[in-house]
């Protein structure tokens, strides 16, 4: 494994719209390419919990999550000054050599968005969907040259007539859908996962007619079936 | 020093290799006659002081993993133990019967109670007995926690022609969605592993060092030296480490200096076992 598990010092957790950005130290961990994901020790629980790496400044790792269960809601609630395990980085991130990026996301899919846009150099469009204008708000302080909509208006409509390399996160009806309209795009996906690592083989998705684990085939995958 | 084992299913040697390599035996993920895909996601959960998981015996079936995990496997230079599973005796043996000439495999685990996929109409002893036939390995009987009597479980094995116990699986739990009140898992219930699970594995391993005179991998929810201190007080001549891998790859380094530390159970040290006074039916 080229990941590693350190315990890292909490810098803090700061709002984002509905979100939460969860500061971490670096310590000795690697950012990893952009759509690779870290397992977060969650003070209290049993299992880690996957998050992509939203933003890495200069001896930070950042994560961006919504409080919604007690995982979440136990990670933003951290403390500066308190520590946790932190492992990776882990999976297969997006290919970014492309000549056109488009980035595309819906929800806390723009969690990966903003490293990835940093390793393209800072220039790429990006088209967001959110479901309430308290989640778009995240979309200001993180993608500020994005195209945003709210619902009832989906990410799909601002999808350019004019072929692009599309890397999307989001949840699972918006990847089908973006998959369905631009079927070479790179699709990060998500599913309930225990180790991170494919020990477990709970995070199985369907691939060409098998299961396969998503933390070791992806979580992003091109041309799934 | 106590041995330390993975948990059939907790970890892929071949993509973690250095784990693997930690440990003084690896257990593989249960075979089958047959390549299995296993159940539909969503395999798990994490509910209060553990998991569920509902895997399904996901395998490539012994002749793939003859042909290309094994190799790989045994390059590792770790002792392998493998795990056998299936719906029938026939199953069984017919996987045992392709092990058993394979030198490079130390021990064979029987899975006779896996809680995630149809159980074979044979008792465990009866399964057991079926595998004696056909090899000549090491056999271990990994058995449920969720019988009457484990205990007797325990002798039924042992007199069948079990070399050892493994002690224990994991127990069927459910969790529901809290929104829809529907089973988080795609299959409904599951597996329970994980901090829950250890009290019921150490009663388990207690009985069972009671009733049989046969080495004892003892597991469930260990995850600290402390904790496998309790199950070589309690019997167990080695203990397995499942749950604790996914949340830290290297517990079986960390475990294993934390025994160092601490110095492992003396034999001596055993609880002394009150053969009826702790092998009547607990509820």
């Amino acid at each position: 494994m080229n990941a590693r598990r350190e315990r890292v010092g909490v810098l803090g957790c700061e709002p984002v719209g509905a979100y939460t950005l969860l500061r971490l130290e670096r310590g000795g961990l690697e950012p990893g390419i952009p759509g690779q994901f870290f397992m977060l020790e969650v003070p209290g629980r049993v299992l880690p919990r996957p998050m992509s790496l939203c933003q890495a400044p200069a001896d930070e790792l950042s994560f961006l999550m919504e409080p919604i269960g007690p995982g979440t809601r136990a990670l933003c609630a951290l403390e500066p000054g308190s520590a946790i395990h932190v492992f990776g980085p882990l999976g297969n991130g997006f290919d970014l050599d492309v000549a056109r990026p488009l980035l595309v996301a819906g929800g806390i899919g723009i969690a990966p968005m903003p490293y990835v846009l940093d390793a393209l150099g800072g220039d790429a469009p990006a088209i967001l969907g959110f479901r309430s204008d308290r989640h778009a708000e995240a979309a200001a302080s993180l993608l500020p040259g994005a195209e945003v909509v709210v619902e009832p208006r989906f990410v799909t409509e601002l999808l350019p007539d004019e072929p692009h390399d599309v890397l999307a996160c989001g949840p699972e009806p918006m990847l089908e859908a973006v998959r369905a309209l631009v079927p070479s795009a790179q699709l990060a996906w998500e599913a309930p996962m225990a180790c991170g690592y494919g020990a477990c083989y709970g995070c199985v998705v369907e691939r060409d007619g098998h299961y396969v684990r998503l933390c070791v085939e992806g979580p992003v995958l091109k041309d799934a079936a | 020093m106590t041995p330390i084992l993975n948990a059939s299913g907790c970890l892929d040697a071949l993509t973690a290799p250095e784990i693997a390599q930690s440990l003084d035996a690896f257990v593989t993920k249960t075979v089958t006659p047959l390549p299995r895909e296993g159940n539909p996601p969503p395999r798990i959960a994490e509910v209060e002081c553990g998991m569920l998981n509902s895997i399904g015996l996901q395998n490539p079936g012994i002749e793939r993993f003859l042909a290309e995990n094994l190799p790989r496997l045994s390059a590792l230079g770790v002792p392998i133990w493998v795990s056998v599973g299936g719906f029938s005796a026939p199953d069984y043996t017919a996987v045992c019967e392709q092990l058993d000439d394979r030198a490079e495999i130390e021990t064979i685990e029987l899975n006779l109670s896996c809680p995630n996929v149809e159980e074979a109409p044979e008792t465990a002893a009866e399964l057991v007995a079926a595998a004696r036939g056909v090899t000549s390995k090491p056999l271990y009987a990994k058995l449920s926690p969720a019988t009457w009597d484990v205990a007797e479980s325990a002798r039924a094995v042992a007199h069948a022609g079990a070399d050892g116990l493994s002690l224990v699986n994991t127990i069927r739990g459910l969790a529901l969605d809290p929104t829809t009140r529907r089973p988080k898992l795609a299959r409904g219930a599951g597996g329970y592993s994980g901090p829950g699970l250890r009290p019921i594995a150490l009663a388990c391993v207690h009985v069972c060092a009671a009733a049989v005179d046969l080495p004892i991998v003892g597991m469930g929810g260990i995850a600290s030296g402390d904790h496998a201190n309790d199950f070589v007080s309690a019997g167990a001549s080695a203990v397995a480490l499942g749950t604790v891998l996914f949340a830290d790859p290297w517990a079986p380094a960390r475990i294993r200096s934390e025994l160092e530390h601490e110095g492992t159970a003396a034999v001596t040290d055993r609880l002394p076992i009150g053969r009826r006074s702790v092998s009547s039916p607990m509820v």
